[in-house]
């Protein structure tokens, strides 16, 4: 399987504090990858090196083969249309309807004919499960479960081979949440991509994750989720098997 | 090369080559623009090992709508692309109708715009006074006891809003004092009245300048930063979380900024007043060789006991309207970040337009007072 991300060791330090402390991390090419820790365990942070809005204080984070730090601004900018990114509160630009906030990266990374850039634009709206009029509409006008399916049509906008989500489907009720699940799952499949996505929902990551990578005491333990809850480590037994938890545990025979 | 078309006397075969990705659209359409169905009857697409994602497969279907449009029945030999039926299965929904450009310019929508305009006007009016209400109210309540007059705020905005804006507003004075001498100088030297630029200079300061100039710095300042924080603060439901756990956005957010500006006003127009004169004085003493102490004797005849007080009793007036204006402008942002925008800027020309027009109102009741 082809390594589309390394991260290899990461070290954050806000002042005295070290978040990570050589934190390593591999995904691979069609699989969904979810990342997990307790709060303040730095997800967030370590997203926002990957996506390098934040430089880290040590280590490299190389996609497809190649350093961050070491690509030409051309490729940067390549790189940043090779893969969509959805953030924890949607991060929709408000001023935009929705159909725009999808046509943005389309605009500024594609070269597409007017014709294209609406029917394209509509179709990745109603792709993720909103209807055809919720294209018109401002953010300011949705739902949160619409937010969440917006921020993913924005995501998808460049048809990107790589997905990286943040709390996708935090905020959502149970019902809303497994949609997404399946949505996502859908999407994956039919479109091939790896997914990478922070989530502290029990429910995704066993209906979606291929593997897990979680962050305990500044490194990352990544295993398959079979290995993973195995793993003895007292905070991932605690995470797996607590009483949250178990309802899965019976789920799965265990 | 991302298709191969073959001709064999009317039937047309073309192979999909490569990945059709979304960065290659120009391409790929143009090499699709390139295929003529002129006396083709059928037409056999060969997927082969073709790779396309959404916007190659959007492509392909607007040729095969093409080719149907022509004429041609296309079929697949071998497996349609995946996300071609996924296209297909997608792309249902039509968007609902707009609203059509030449509706616009419709001469009746015109008169409906002046309309509307007019009705949102009187609105916007009777919901600022309704604050300035709500705020009367509040300060009662406020008066009854200290703790609801949220003394530690007050005394951060009358920081940010007063002792922060000293600087500007010193040099602001100091400059219009020094342009005002300047000019009375060399116009009153022709009378051989230079002599009165004292005059000019003190009663223009104190009365007129002075604070007029203090309150549209701070209306820039002010009046913006009290409309981008509550307006931040209303995008980002915090009001509505004010007033869900039962504490009145009024009392804690708009009241101790109220009454922040309404202290550190009329302290910066003392500022701008004593820099006023300071320029004066030296302005005279260097242009027209006055001493010193001829211009305090001069300056001290020039001003009733009034004119500093007439200038002065405004301050408090121009800090309730850059106030209101600001904050109820913060308080009407709903939405967007655009929306942000045109309310900060509505609100510091809204402030000063009524401090001007507050300013005319003063002139005229002080000419019939006989002040």
């Amino acid at each position: 399987m082809r390594t589309v991300l390394d991260v290899h060791g990461i070290v954050t330090r806000f002042g005295a504090q070290t978040v990570h402390n050589g934190l390593d991390m591999r995904v691979y090419e069609g699989e969904v990858f979810g990342i997990i820790g307790g709060s303040g365990s730095g997800k967030s942070v370590l997203l926002r090196t990957i996506l390098g809005l934040r430089r880290p204080d040590a280590g490299t984070v190389q996609f497809f083969g190649t350093d961050l730090n070491q690509m030409t601004t051309a490729g940067v900018r390549a790189l940043k249309a090779s893969y969509g990114v959805t953030f924890q509160e949607g991060a929709l630009f408000s001023a935009l309807t929705v159909r725009q906030n999808v046509q943005l990266p389309m605009i500024e990374h594609l070269r597409l004919s007017a014709r294209a850039l609406g029917e394209l634009a509509l179709l990745k709206v109603q792709l993720v499960g909103l209807p055809a009029d919720a294209a018109l509409k401002y953010p300011s006008q949705l739902s949160g479960g619409m937010i969440k399916r917006a921020a993913l049509a924005r995501a998808l906008a460049l048809d990107p081979p790589l997905l990286f989500l943040d709390e996708p489907t935090s905020g959502l009720d149970p019902i809303s949440a497994a949609a997404f699940d399946e949505l996502l799952i859908y999407l994956q499949r039919e479109l091939k991509l790896t997914v990478v996505m922070i989530t502290h929902d029990l429910d995704t990551i066993f209906r979606t994750c291929s593997r897990v990578g979680v962050i305990v005491d500044g490194r990352m333990i990544s295993d398959t989720l079979a290995g993973i809850t195995a793993n003895p480590h007292p905070w991932i037994q605690a995470y797996f098997c607590g009483e949250r938890a178990r309802v899965h545990g019976a789920q799965r025979g265990a | 090369m991302y298709i191969a078309a073959r001709r064999t006397q009317d039937e047309l075969h073309l192979e999909l080559l490569g990945e059709w990705r979304a960065a290659l659209f120009p391409q790929i359409e143009l090499e699709l623009r390139g295929i003529d169905f002129g006396g083709v009857r059928r037409a056999h697409i060969q997927p082969g090992e073709s790779q396309l994602d959404l916007s190659g497969a959007w492509l392909l279907r607007s040729f095969l709508q093409r080719a149907r449009e022509a004429g041609v029945e296309p079929d697949f030999e071998g497996v349609p692309p995946a996300t071609l039926s996924l296209l297909e299965h997608t792309a249902t929904g039509e968007l609902p109708p707009q609203v059509r450009q030449e509706e616009w310019l419709r001469p009746a929508h015109a008169v409906e715009g002046i309309g509307r305009r007019t009705v949102r006007g009187w609105h916007e009016l009777l919901g600022g006074l309704e604050l300035l209400g709500q705020i009367c109210v509040a300060l009662a309540r406020g008066l009854g006891s200290v703790r609801r007059l949220r003394l530690i705020s007050v005394a951060r905005h009358i920081y940010d809003t007063g002792i922060t804006a000293i600087p500007i507003v010193a040099l602001i004075g100091f400059l219009i004092s020094v342009i005002l001498a300047y000019m009375g100088a060399q116009e009153l030297r022709q009378f051989g009245a230079e002599i009165f630029t004292v005059d000019l200079v003190t009663i223009g300061v104190l009365r007129e300048l002075g604070v007029l100039l203090t309150a549209i710095i701070v209306a820039g300042r002010s009046g913006s930063a009290f409309a981008a924080e509550i307006g931040a603060m209303q995008l980002n439901e915090e009001v509505d979380a004010l007033r869900a756990i039962g504490v009145d956005p009024v009392e804690v957010l708009i009241l101790p900024r109220v009454l922040g500006l309404c202290i550190a006003l009329p302290l910066l127009t003392i500022v701008a007043d004593v820099i006023g004169l300071v320029g004066g004085a030296l302005l005279c003493h260097s242009l027209l060789d006055m001493p010193l102490a001829q211009y305090l004797i001069r300056a001290k005849g020039a001003i009733a006991p009034s004119t500093f007080w007439v200038g002065m009793i405004k301050a408090p007036v121009f800090a309730v309207l850059i106030a209101i204006a600001g904050v109820y402008c913060g308080l009407r942002v709903r939405g967007s970040s655009r929306e942000l925008g045109r309310l900060t800027t509505s609100a510091v020309v809204q402030a000063i337009f009524y401090v001007i027009l507050a300013d005319a109102l003063f002139a005229v009741l002080f000419l019939k007072l006989d002040v």
